[in-house]
């Protein structure tokens, strides 16, 4: 298995033979020590592989992943799995600002707790937060599923398009044009699958309230001028 | 962007390091502001003596024969170390204002800095790592620091507009962001009597905290009002005689780590600034919240 001990090597080198992978090969194993807080560490990988970082990351860790499974033996700083169109990333200790920003697909697990704007105009991603997240969460987010064990904070799902949110806390208010909404069947079948996915076993579905887009705001009306 | 570093220190018997540990935060966040680097550093008390720390563009003229000349002037027993562009003066309590009136007059190329009992502020344009080199900031020791690494947005790449700014004494402000009612706030904060000596919004931001605990609040309550009245995008790392506070605006979008252990806690901008501080694998680290003030004092 390939070590890559980024006290001593280069990030270039490491993000260079994760570039070189085979798209369609065998999954590989990677692992990754001593990333002390480097940006940008196994980011754009397009490859079946297993990447194990030992140790906190700073920004755009496990961008633009595809197909990978990533997980950070740490904490993430911001912009974790940024725009990342297939593969699982996950986070064992908390995340920075806007994880997950504008990914188009895979699953994002985050352990500990997200900071603020979590999901940001997510846009397939489904995006699991053990813990809280912080204010602004999911805003213009325009599709896939974001699972809160915990918390939400402040104007969560502003101005949301299509995306589903799930929340099992409280949250501290929604934003224009997020609301609550009914939890049926089909809800509760994708929402177990998505904790399935994510490891969790001793939660469960109808523990949680689900949000999405009152879609008043679709289309423009004058007498929704103010909430513009 | 600008990067921050902060380190308050509770176990006494790294204090020697602080210099060090400081300038290693530092010195990791220059890609975050090569512009001109700052460092504000809290030794020892000394009793009823007062430091002012200050600069001048010219050192070679500027600090040659000015003990001689304070004395001249009616200042006894000022004693001056210099340190490259910057020198720290050390006089009784009661002569402080009598000196920056003698240095206006005497010495009309010197900025002061800061004053205080503790304080020492090291400032100049340049890569952090030349400029702690510069002032041997790395072999200080001391209770607590902040520091700043500048990418300079809303005024000129010079040394007055390097952080950190100290605008009272013992009092200092590294800033991460921009205020958007600078203007306004310095117009009042002129008609209280505090005085402002550049165009730099974090200046502002300092001497507002100055107003705030001059009507008596203290440095945490002073951080609190300061979430109402300032407007626009701020990470602020403050220092004060004993204290040390962390606050950011209620949008928080400029970043902020934080670490505590039994032995300090730590500011940066980013982990990785943090790294190096021993411990910190065993470290409570956490994002501070939005528009929440944290506060120690020793």
């Amino acid at each position: 298995m390939p070590v890559f001990d980024l006290a001593t090597t280069e990030l270039r080198a490491l993000n260079q033979a994760l570039h070189a992978l085979d798209k369609s090969g065998v999954p590989e194993d990677f692992e990754i020590t001593n990333p002390r807080g480097a940006h940008a560490v196994a980011v754009g990988i397009d490859a079946p592989v297993n990447v194990t970082i030992n140790g906190s990351v700073g920004y755009y860790c496990a961008g633009m992943n595809e197909q990978a499974n990533v997980t950070v033996n740490g904490n993430a700083g911001p912009g974790v799995a940024e725009n990342m169109m297939s593969g699982k990333v996950v986070i064992k200790g908390d995340a920075s600002q806007y994880a997950g920003a504008t990914a188009h697909g895979g699953l994002l697990v985050i352990e500990g707790n997200a900071s603020s704007r979590c999901g940001i105009s997510m846009k397939g991603v489904d995006i699991v937060v053990k813990g809280n997240i912080g204010h602004m969460s999911a805003f213009m987010a325009q599709s896939g599923n974001l699972v809160v064990l915990g918390d939400a904070g402040d104007a969560l799902g502003d101005s949301l398009y299509e995306a589903r949110l799930f929340v099992r806390g409280t949250v501290k208010s929604l934003g224009a044009d997020c609301e609550k909404k009914e939890m049926r069947a089909e809800h509760i079948d994708l929402l177990t699958k998505l904790l399935a996915d994510a490891g969790i076993t001793d939660v469960k579905p109808e523990e949680f309230t689900r949000y999405g887009s009152a879609r008043t705001l679709y289309n423009f009306s004058v007498d929704n001028f103010d909430a513009y | 962007m600008c990067g921050i570093v902060g380190l308050f220190l509770k176990d006494k018997s790294l204090e020697p390091q602080l210099g060090a540990l400081l300038s290693e935060m530092l010195v990791t966040m220059t890609d975050r502001g090569p512009d001109s680097a700052g460092i504000a550093i809290y030794g020892a008390d000394q009793n009823d003596l007062v430091k002012l720390t200050i600069q001048s563009p010219e050192p070679e003229t500027d600090f040659v024969g000015l003990t001689e000349d304070l004395r001249k002037a009616g200042i006894k027993n000022a004693s001056i170390l210099p340190k490259n562009t910057h020198a720290v003066i050390t006089v009784s309590s009661e002569q402080i204002d009598a000196t920056r009136s003698a240095l206006e007059e005497l010495r009309p190329n010197v900025r002061v800095m800061g004053t205080g009992t503790a304080m020492e502020i090291y400032k100049e344009v340049g890569l952090p790592k030349d400029v702690l080199e510069r002032f041997k900031i790395s072999d200080m020791s001391g209770t607590h620091g902040i520091g700043h690494t500048r990418m300079a947005t809303e005024s000129a790449v010079t040394t007055l507009g390097a952080h950190p700014f100290s605008t009272g004494s013992d009092q200092c402000l590294v800033h991460n962001g921009s205020l958007s009612n600078h203007n306004n706030l310095r117009r009042e904060l002129t008609r209280e009597g505090i005085r402002l000596e550049t165009q730099n919004d974090s200046e502002v931001a300092a001497a507002y905290l100055t107003g705030e605990m001059a009507k008596g609040k203290n440095l945490g309550e002073a951080l609190t009002s300061a979430l109402d009245d300032l407007d626009g995008f701020f990470t602020f790392v403050v220092g004060t005689k004993s204290g040390f506070g962390v606050v950011r605006d209620p949008i928080a979008c400029k970043p902020a780590v934080m670490a505590e252990t039994d032995a300090y806690v730590a500011f940066g901008s980013e982990y990785r600034a943090l790294v190096n501080l021993p411990g910190i694998e065993d470290a409570r680290v956490w994002e501070p919240e939005p528009a929440t003030v944290y506060f120690w004092e020793h």
